[in-house]
C-alpha cells in the first residue's frame, strides 16, 4: 500500500498511466461496438472485458482501490462469464449484414450528437480544481461508511439479489404457467 | 498538463456515447446488452472521479450498490433473452416485431 501510494503520488507518472488506460479503455470500447474485423458476439464480450480491466485500471489511479477489485471480481469474472455462457448456449452465428434502413442510421446519429453536444456544453462549466485531492477509497473507511450511514440501502440491495434470483428461476423454468 | 476531472469526465462521456451508438446501430440483443453495460460503467467512472474531487467518499459507496445491480440485471436480463431465444430461435431485433403496428 505505502509503494503504491508512493507511486501514485508521483504525478507525471500517473499522468502517463492515465493516458494509457484511457486510451486502452476507449478503443477496446470502439471494438465491442464497431470491430471492423469481426461480428461475433464473443469478440465483443472479450473486448468487453479488456475495457473493464483497464477501467479498474483507472479506479487504481483515482484511489479507489476497494472499487477496482470489486470491478474485476463482479464484472470481469461473474457478469462476463454469465455473458459468454449464454452467448455459447445460444450457439450464435456470426451477425448477418442486413441492409440497415437509412432513417435508422440517421435518427441515431443525430441522438448520439445531442448528447455528445450536451457533455460538451455540460464538461466547458466543470471548473478544474485548485488543491491537489486527498481522499482515498480505502476497504476500511468503505466499510465503514456502508455500515454505518448506508446500512438501509445494503439491506434493501441484498434482498433485491434474492428477488432477482427467485426471478432467474422462475424465468428459466422449462415452461411458465 | 496535470490530469484532473475534466479528463476524467472526458473518457466517461465518450464511453457513454460510444454505448449510445451501440445500442442504436447494433442488431444482435447481445451485443446491444454488452453496450447497455458500457454506458453503466461509464456512469461509475464519473461517479468515482466525482467522488475523489470532491473529497466525498459517499460517490463510492454508491458505484458499489450500482455495481451490485448491475449483476442482478444482467442475470434477470440475460434470463428473459434465453427465454426469448427459445420461443423465437432468434436473437436479432428486427425479428422482434410481434408488437409494432
Amino acid at each position: 500500500m505505502e509503494q503504491i501510494n508512493n507511486l501514485l503520488s508521483a504525478s507525471n507518472v500517473t499522468d502517463v498511466l492515465f493516458y494509457v488506460f484511457a486510451a486502452l479503455t476507449l478503443l477496446c470500447a470502439v471494438l465491442v461496438v464497431a470491430n471492423p474485423f469481426s461480428r461475433n458476439p464473443v469478440t465483443s464480450a472479450m473486448f468487453l472485458v479488456l475495457t473493464i480491466i483497464s477501467m479498474s485500471g483507472l479506479f487504481l489511479l483515482l484511489h479507489a482501490f476497494f472499487l477496482a477489485a470489486v470491478q474485476i471480481l463482479v464484472y470481469a469474472g461473474a457478469v462476463m462469464v454469465l455473458f459468454l455462457f449464454v452467448i455459447m448456449l445460444l450457439d450464435l452465428k456470426e451477425e448477418q449484414r442486413r441492409r440497415i434502413k437509412f432513417f435508422g442510421l440517421a435518427a441515431g446519429l443525430v441522438s448520439v450528437g445531442i448528447v455528445v453536444s450536451i457533455f460538451l456544453k455540460a464538461l466547458a462549466t466543470v471548473k478544474p480544481n485548485a488543491a491537489e485531492p486527498t481522499l482515498e477509497g480505502e476497504t476500511y473507511a468503505l466499510g465503514k461508511l456502508l455500515f454505518t450511514q448506508y446500512t438501509l440501502p445494503f439491506e434493501i440491495v441484498s434482498v433485491l439479489l434474492l428477488v432477482a434470483m427467485v426471478g432467474v428461476i422462475l424465468l428459466s423454468k422449462k415452461k411458465l404457467e | 498538463m496535470n490530469v484532473g476531472l475534466h479528463h476524467y469526465l472526458f473518457v466517461s462521456f465518450m464511453l457513454f456515447s460510444l454505448g449510445l451508438l451501440g445500442v442504436i446501430m447494433r442488431r444482435n440483443l447481445l451485443v446491444i446488452y454488452m453496450s447497455l453495460e458500457l454506458m453503466l460503467n461509464a456512469a461509475n467512472l464519473a461517479l468515482v472521479s466525482f467522488s475523489r474531487f470532491n473529497n466525498k467518499l459517499d460517490g463510492q459507496v454508491l458505484v458499489f450498490f450500482i455495481i451490485t445491480v448491475a449483476a442482478a440485471e444482467v442475470a434477470v436480463g440475460l434470463a428473459l433473452i434465453v427465454a426469448l431465444y427459445r420461443k423465437r430461435q432468434s436473437a436479432h431485433v428486427e425479428d422482434l416485431t410481434s408488437m409494432k403496428l
